[in-house]
Parts: C-alpha cells; sequence; structure tokens
C-alpha cells in the first residue's frame, strides 16, 4: 500500500516554513549594527537579567573570547569598548546561532534514523524490516539537511557573524591555546573534514535507498542486495562512529574552543541517536493513525519505546559522566564550560535532565506504556524538546552568551525546519510502498510479537 | 480434582508443546504444571499463568536502594567524618552530589537484583539441597513434561494426546 502525502499535512508543512522563514528574516532584520545599539539593548532587557550578573560592573568571565586577556591592561574606556562590541558580537551571533540549532538537530534526527538503521541491517535484525520505510525516509532528510548546515558552517567560519571565534585571526593573535589547536582547528581543515564526513553520510544513504527499493522489484536478486546492504552498512557504521566524533569537535566543541571532553562525541551520538528513534517511533504511530502500516503490531512499538527508554539512560550515563569527571577535577578550561551553563543558562541546562531522563524513564518503565500509542507520542514529544534543548545548551553558550533567549528567532527557526523536516520526509514516503519487499526476514518481522 | 488421574505426557519438541498446551486447555482439561528443559517462549501465555509481579518489587527494591544510600552517605561522608572530596569540603551533601551519584546509582541497582533474586527463590520455594520436583529427569535434558488432571477414560485421553504430538504418556494414581 502507498502512502499517500495528505493535503493538510503538506499544506501544515508549507506554512510552518513560511512562518519560521518569516521569524528568521526578523531575527536577522532587528539585530543590532552597532556597539551603541546593543548596548541600548542591553540596557532596556536588564530587568530580565540571570541572576546577579551585571554587565555595567562585572568582567564577562567568559573564557571563550579570549581577548577578555587583554582586559586587564585596558584602561576603564578602552574595557568598556571591547566588552560593547563583544556583546554587539554576541547579538549578531544570534539570529544565526538560532538556525544552526534547528538545522543541526533536525539533521541530527535524520542521522540518527539512518544510523538505527544502518544497525538494523548491519545486525540483520529480524523485527525492524516492516519499519524500513519509515527509516529510509526520515534519514531522507541528511542529504538536505547536511547541505544546509554546511552552509552555515560555511558562511560562519568565513566570517559572516562570530560563533566559531577560532575563525578570527585577531582572537587566535592572543591566544596560545587556540594557536597549539590550529594544526588541527584552521577554516580550511574545517572545511574539509565537514565535506568529506557530510559526502560519506549522504553516499550511504543514497546506496541503501536504491539497493532497498531494487530489493523490491527484484525477487530473485532479493538475497544479493540483502547481503549487500549487510556489507554496506557495517562498512558506513565504522565511518560513522568515527565521523561523528570528529563532526562533534568540529561543529560543536570548537565552539568554545578551550574547553574539550574526550566523551564528547559519544555524547552528541546518543543525543541524536535517541532522537532519531523517537521521531521513528512518533512517525510509525502517526502513520498507523491514518490507517496506514496495518502490518506493524504493538511489539514493533514496544521495542521502538525499548529503544527510547534505553537510549535516554545511556544519554544520561554519558552527560553525568561529563559533568562528574568536569566537576571532580575542576581544571580551570573545562569547567568555564559548566559555570556559564550553570549561571546563565540554569533553566535549559537542568530541565534537559528532566526532559531526558526523569520524563522517559520514569513513563516509559512499564511495559504496558511503552505498547500504548498516545504514552509513547507523549513521552516522544518530551524527548525531542529535551533534545532540541540539548543542542541548544551546546552552541548558546560560546556564541550569545547570556543573551540568550527562547524567543522569536528561536522559535521560528524550529518551526522552519520543522516544516522542512516533514515535507522531505513524507515526500520520501511518498515515492515507495511503505512495506519493504523481498527481504528475507520479512515474514519474521511481521509476525513479531513479544 | 479428587477423583481425577494425574498424567504425566512427555513431548519433544518445543513448538509441539507449546501448540499441544494451547490445545489441552481448550479442550478444558486441567494442566497441573508443564517441565520444560528451558524456559519456552510464549508458554506462560498459553498456560494461563498470570503475569509476574517480580518488576513492581524490582522497582521498590530499587527505591529501597536508593534511599539506603542516600542516608549512608549522608550519614558516612557529611555527618560522621565530614570527608574532603576531591578539594571540595563543602559539608554540604547537596553541593557534592555528582560524587554520590555513581553510588546512588549502584545501591539501586544492587538492591533491585538482589532483593529481586531472593524474592523470586522464596517465591518458588527455592533453597540450598532442595530435593528436584521434576518427575522425570528427562525434562532436564530434552524432554518436555506436562503434568495434567483429568477424570475421562485412559483410551480417549490417550488417543488425544497422541494426536497432539505427544512420545509418552503415564498414567499416575492420584495419591492424594
Amino acid at each position: 500500500m502507498d502512502y499517500r502525502f495528505s493535503k493538510h499535512l503538506k499544506r501544515g508543512s508549507i506554512i510552518c516554513i513560511l512562518i519560521g522563514a518569516i521569524a528568521i528574516a526578523y531575527g536577522f532584520w532587528t539585530t543590532p549594527k552597532t556597539v551603541e545599539q546593543a548596548q541600548k539593548k542591553v540596557a532596556s532587557s536588564h530587568h530580565h537579567g540571570h541572576g546577579s550578573t551585571s554587565h555595567d560592573d562585572q568582567i564577562h568571565v567568559d573564557q571563550n573570547h579570549s581577548d577578555d586577556d587583554s582586559y586587564q591592561h585596558a584602561t576603564d574606556k578602552e574595557k568598556h569598548d571591547k566588552h560593547g562590541e563583544h556583546v554587539l558580537h554576541q547579538f549578531q551571533n544570534k539570529p544565526w546561532a538560532a538556525v544552526y540549532v534547528s538545522a543541526l538537530f533536525f539533521f541530527f534526527i535524520a542521522l540518527g534514523a539512518l544510523a538505527f538503521y544502518a544497525v538494523q541491517r548491519a545486525s540483520q535484525a529480524g523485527w525492524p524490516i516492516v519499519l524500513y520505510r519509515v527509516m529510509e525516509s526520515i534519514s531522507a532528510y541528511v542529504i538536505p539537511g547536511g547541505m544546509i548546515v554546511f552552509l552555515i558552517l560555511l558562511f560562519s567560519v568565513l566570517g559572516a557573524n562570530h560563533m566559531f571565534v577560532w575563525t578570527d585571526p585577531k582572537v587566535v593573535a592572543y591566544d596560545v591555546i587556540i594557536q597549539n589547536k590550529s594544526w588541527y582547528l584552521n577554516i580550511n581543515g574545517f572545511i574539509v573534514r565537514s565535506l568529506v564526513i557530510l559526502l560519506g553520510w549522504g553516499l550511504y544513504r543514497t546506496l541503501v535507498r536504491r539497493f532497498s527499493l531494487k530489493q523490491d522489484e527484484d525477487t530473485a536478486l532479493a538475497v544479493n542486495y540483502h547481503k549487500k546492504n549487510f556489507k554496506l552498512s557495517a562498512g558506513f557504521l565504522v565511518f560513522y562512529i568515527l565521523s561523528v566524533s570528529v563532526m562533534s569537535w568540529d561543529w560543536l566543541m570548537s565552539i568554545d574552543p578551550h574547553w574539550f571532553s574526550t566523551l564528547f562525541g559519544w555524547y552528541v551520538f546518543a543525543s541524536m541517536f535517541v532522537s532519531g528513534i523517537t521521531v521513528i517511533a512518533m512517525t510509525t504511530i502517526y502513520l498507523k493513525s491514518k490507517g496506514y502500516l496495518d502490518f506493524v503490531n504493538s511489539s514493533h512499538i514496544h521495542d521502538l519505546a525499548k529503544f527510547m527508554f534505553g537510549i535516554s539512560i545511556f544519554w544520561t550515563y554519558l552527560w553525568f559522566s561529563q559533568y562528574m569527571l568536569i566537576w571532580y577535577s575542576n581544571i580551570p578550561e573545562e569547567v568555564t564550560y559548566f559555570i556559564s551553563r550553570f549561571e546563565d543558562y540554569q533553566l535549559p541546562f537542568l530541565s534537559l535532565l528532566v526532559f531526558n531522563f526523569l520524563f522517559p524513564v520514569l513513563i516509559l518503565m512499564n511495559t504496558d506504556f511503552k505498547r500504548t500509542n498516545y504514552i509513547v507520542i507523549v513521552t516522544g514529544i518530551i524527548i525531542v524538546i529535551g533534545h532540541y534543548l540539548d543542542v541548544f545548551h551546546m552552541v548558546m553558550p560560546g556564541t550569545v552568551g547570556d543573551q540568550w533567549s527562547l524567543g522569536f528567532v528561536e522559535i521560528g527557526a524550529f518551526v522552519f525546519f520543522f516544516g522542512l523536516f516533514i515535507l522531505i520526509v513524507f515526500r520520501s514516503l511518498e515515492k515507495a510502498p511503505l512495506l519493504a519487499q523481498n527481504d528475507p526476514f520479512i515474514e519474521e518481522s511481521k509476525r513479531f510479537h513479544y | 480434582m479428587d477423583s481425577g488421574k494425574v498424567i504425566h505426557v512427555v513431548f519433544e519438541d518445543d513448538d509441539v508443546l507449546l501448540e499441544a498446551v494451547k490445545d489441552i486447555r481448550q479442550n478444558d482439561y486441567h494442566i497441573e504444571e508443564v517441565y520444560t528443559p528451558f524456559p519456552v517462549h510464549g508458554l506462560d501465555k498459553a498456560m494461563g499463568l498470570s503475569g509476574t509481579r517480580i518488576s513492581i518489587a524490582a522497582f521498590m527494591y530499587g527505591c529501597v536502594g536508593f534511599a539506603v544510600a542516600l542516608l549512608i552517605t549522608n550519614y558516612i561522608m557529611i555527618e560522621d567524618w565530614p570527608q574532603n572530596i576531591g578539594g571540595k569540603p563543602s559539608f554540604s551533601y547537596f553541593e557534592n552530589l555528582p560524587a554520590f551519584v555513581p553510588i546512588l546509582f549502584e545501591m539501586t541497582v544492587f538492591f533491585a537484583a538482589h532483593l529481586m533474586v531472593i524474592t523470586f527463590y522464596l517465591r518458588s520455594k527455592l533453597w540450598p539441597f532442595k530435593k528436584a520436583e521434576n518427575p522425570i529427569k528427562g525434562t532436564t535434558d530434552d524432554q518436555f513434561l506436562v503434568v495434567l488432571e483429568t477424570t475421562d477414560a485412559p483410551s480417549k485421553i490417550e488417543k488425544y494426546l497422541r494426536e497432539l504430538g505427544a512420545t509418552q504418556i503415564d498414567f499416575k494414581e492420584n495419591e492424594s
């Protein structure tokens, strides 16, 4: 049975894109252009300030922007100017960072789903074959989403904003730590690495989808395509688990170029993996509610929910491992990362644990709840919001500092990419039958029951 | 049940057993117990056993472990003999909480796991040196034994069970 993209959904997604685009444009339009405007904006929004941090009498304790060092030698006037410029940069970063967070988040969903799909292919799992088309369609967003992320990165490192401070030669000149890293952290290397990684992911997704469709048509060669996809997926996973680490250093960790964490790549991986699985579950339940996917039973949903539960705990484990080691050892370069999050980002930072750990664990612990569609959907929404905040809190502190908000631009960017994501995923669903044919394990999958 | 005969029916394949158990129950025979060399998937449902409640017990045991861990870490590290934790002698439980999280986690798992096993032993009346209950030794190797009770005529029931795939049928007089 083929899926038909309903008119309502299509219209809804296009409206989302339009509203989001307007919000993003508005965000760029209202960005302060000069230091005076920026300072005025800070002054007018002072009541909204976070805790006791006051901008006038306190020098920014922001290790990321290493020109801070020169503050000590500067006169008061210069100090004021430097600070003003810093705030201006933060304001100018804001719409960029908002777009970047959402672009990255939806790209991560697709990439997480692709990785999950590759795991199923490589392990030759029997149960998820009826869900292959859903996973393939969600991963369709990897290619356009990756292009958008790449464009944002390209503009950013070429100087359209100040998100990646290590790209600014003026900053690097005063900063020995970044200088020591510049053999790795330089603009050319960054672009080449990003390109190679994105091409690798896009290539896998294109090939695996092509073989999967061919398997549908060709009964005689079906096992051959099955083996081909098995080998391809196993190879991809090796590439993926390495490239995901490199990607996380480049795209996220280098926003705070002094900071380092060795398990950061796994942490980012866990975040995208659980978001991908959650969106697979939610899409499946949505399609079932529309009368499609009648071959998917509650045991399939149960298994997806088990993964949501398990990977949520895995994410928390990595989150805590990273936090505790840094908290314990108390090294200045490392702890500033968490200090800026505790002081300026308390709400999103602490709600991460509630959304991504407490809710999924307490709700999905019960076996019957894992099989109940609406509970999986509600938990899924919480997890998705939680992991948006996760990406948010990885990007924002190093780019906009304490000038953050979850306002017009941030929500607009989210809505924009949400619309785009829906449009691409459901158009891809339309292109092929919803049940992958001729897989050797298809009968096992159809009869799967727990 | 008092005047019924006990029949030991042996099967040699788990799939055959599963189908047979479903069929026997549909024909309103009472299955006393099934002995298998390994856990047969779906057998509990086929026998109509009620679902296990051990997961609820496990959750409560986990909560107990969590509480115990809270109390002992607080008592040992903060109250009784305050200790310098990683250069953080703040004497406050909350401020040193990250250091205690692994202990909270481990104790939760420890209590849940051990008490769950002990509960399982108590519930299934198992203890060291207990005599084996399985009537034939084959159920620890390759045989599946269904113990059922009936008042039907032996010839009729034997024919029925043979059709289900039983390889061995023994009639025992009910002792009680």
